[in-house]
């Protein structure tokens, strides 16, 4: 029975496109079907951080407007067989989705994949509702910042109003994946600590990415960091969070880089 | 104060996690009050539409929450011709 993930956050800039793609990615790499959505009409990034920019011809809108058949915009990674990407349209009216088209495509797509993951757009508006709207289950990103936090908030909230599941009064599982996190500065209490957002916020922990280099130097190159170098801390947080979706039990860590070291401190804390 | 915390930062995750859990308490019970209100007001409009004509713009609903007691305010305006047309059903505006 086929998934459909939503990916989301409310503020933007906390690594929801990031998260889209490496657990999409992490997810295939397991031996599931996965296609990622971009659902950010106007402003899509989901292309470029999984390296297919230039490949893209029809998108999402196309495809909801029928100009376009879902086989035609689908683009296959080249990398992993069973991964695939539904862009987004850069120049569109966002007006262009419809509730009725979205599930049309969602539909279609749940056919042919095991996983639909939506990449939501930041916001609490059409964009991010449509987003959410046909989710079985959904990922609220987070940041140990307070905006952050307070967004999530308000996310949890829509997620448990504006959805067809909820609507329907069933229950929609919602997971915090909190992005960013550097284990020491929480440790010194500079940071606010994974028990405190999840005491703020109530809902269970899917995973916790650790703040490192490694995922800019993966959406530099256009690899989700799971294919990109599949061994480093946050793809291994990444990878456990994947398994974490499809029912596994994993112990919850935070995954750390071998160069830990007092080197490591005194020279691996650079600015992303 | 010791030598050793002149050299440290205070620490601010603490602040952080009191503001946010005063904040959201806050707005939690905002967000829910005014949707509560606005589901309030559509049923109530509903059950009174079905015995009087009356305006929509002619309703006010207001609540207001105290320490102890909370009160819901509903003032329906109902013009006397549907009052009459409404027979034995009387409606009263609270």
């Amino acid at each position: 029975m086929a998934k459909v993930l939503v990916v989301t956050s409310g503020k933007g800039g906390v690594g929801k496109t990031t998260s889209s793609a490496a657990l999409g990615t992490a997810l295939a790499q397991m031996g599931q079907r996965v296609v990622v959505v971009d659902f950010d009409v106007g402003l899509r990034n989901l292309d470029l951080v999984m390296g297919a920019e230039r490949r893209v011809v029809f998108d999402l809108i196309n495809v909801v407007q029928g100009e376009a058949k879902l086989a035609q915009a689908l683009i296959r990674d080249k990398r992993l067989d069973n991964l695939s990407l539904l862009p987004a349209s850069q120049t569109r009216d966002k007006e262009a989705l419809t509730e009725e088209g979205v599930g049309r495509v969602i539909a279609e797509l749940k056919e042919k994949f095991d996983w639909v993951v939506c990449d939501s757009p930041a916001g609490i508006e059409r964009g991010a509702t449509l987003a959410m709207r046909y989710a079985d289950l959904a990922v609220v990103v987070a940041n140990p910042e307070v905006s952050s936090v307070r967004d999530s908030d308000r996310i949890i909230g829509l997620l448990d109003s504006k959805t067809l599941k909820a609507e329907k009064g069933e229950p929609l599982e919602k997971h915090l994946l909190l992005t960013r996190y550097d284990a020491m500065r929480a440790e010194r209490r500079e940071m606010l600590a994974v028990e405190d957002v999840l005491e703020i916020l109530s809902i269970p922990l899917l995973g916790i990415i650790p703040e490192s280099e490694e995922v800019l130097r993966a959406s530099n190159v256009g690899a989700p960091v799971t294919l990109n170098n599949p061994g480093c801390a946050p793809s291994r947080a990444y990878q456990d969070a994947a398994r974490r979706l499809t029912g596994e039990m994993v112990t919850m860590s935070v995954p750390r880089d071998k160069k830990g070291s007092l080197l490591g401190k005194l020279f691996g804390r650079r600015a992303a | 104060m010791s030598l050793f915390d002149f050299f440290r930062r205070p620490t601010s995750a603490p602040v952080a996690r009191e503001r946010l859990q005063i904040l959201l308490a806050h707005e939690r019970a905002v967000i829910g009050r005014s949707d509560l209100i606005a589901i309030l007001r559509e049923e109530i409009l509903a059950v009174i539409a079905k015995h009087v004509t009356m305006e929509p713009e002619k309703v006010n609903v207001k609540m207001e929450r105290g320490d102890t007691v909370s009160t819901l305010e509903v003032e329906v305006e109902v013009p006397t011709s549907a009052t009459a047309r409404a027979g034995k059903k009387v409606v009263e505006a609270a």
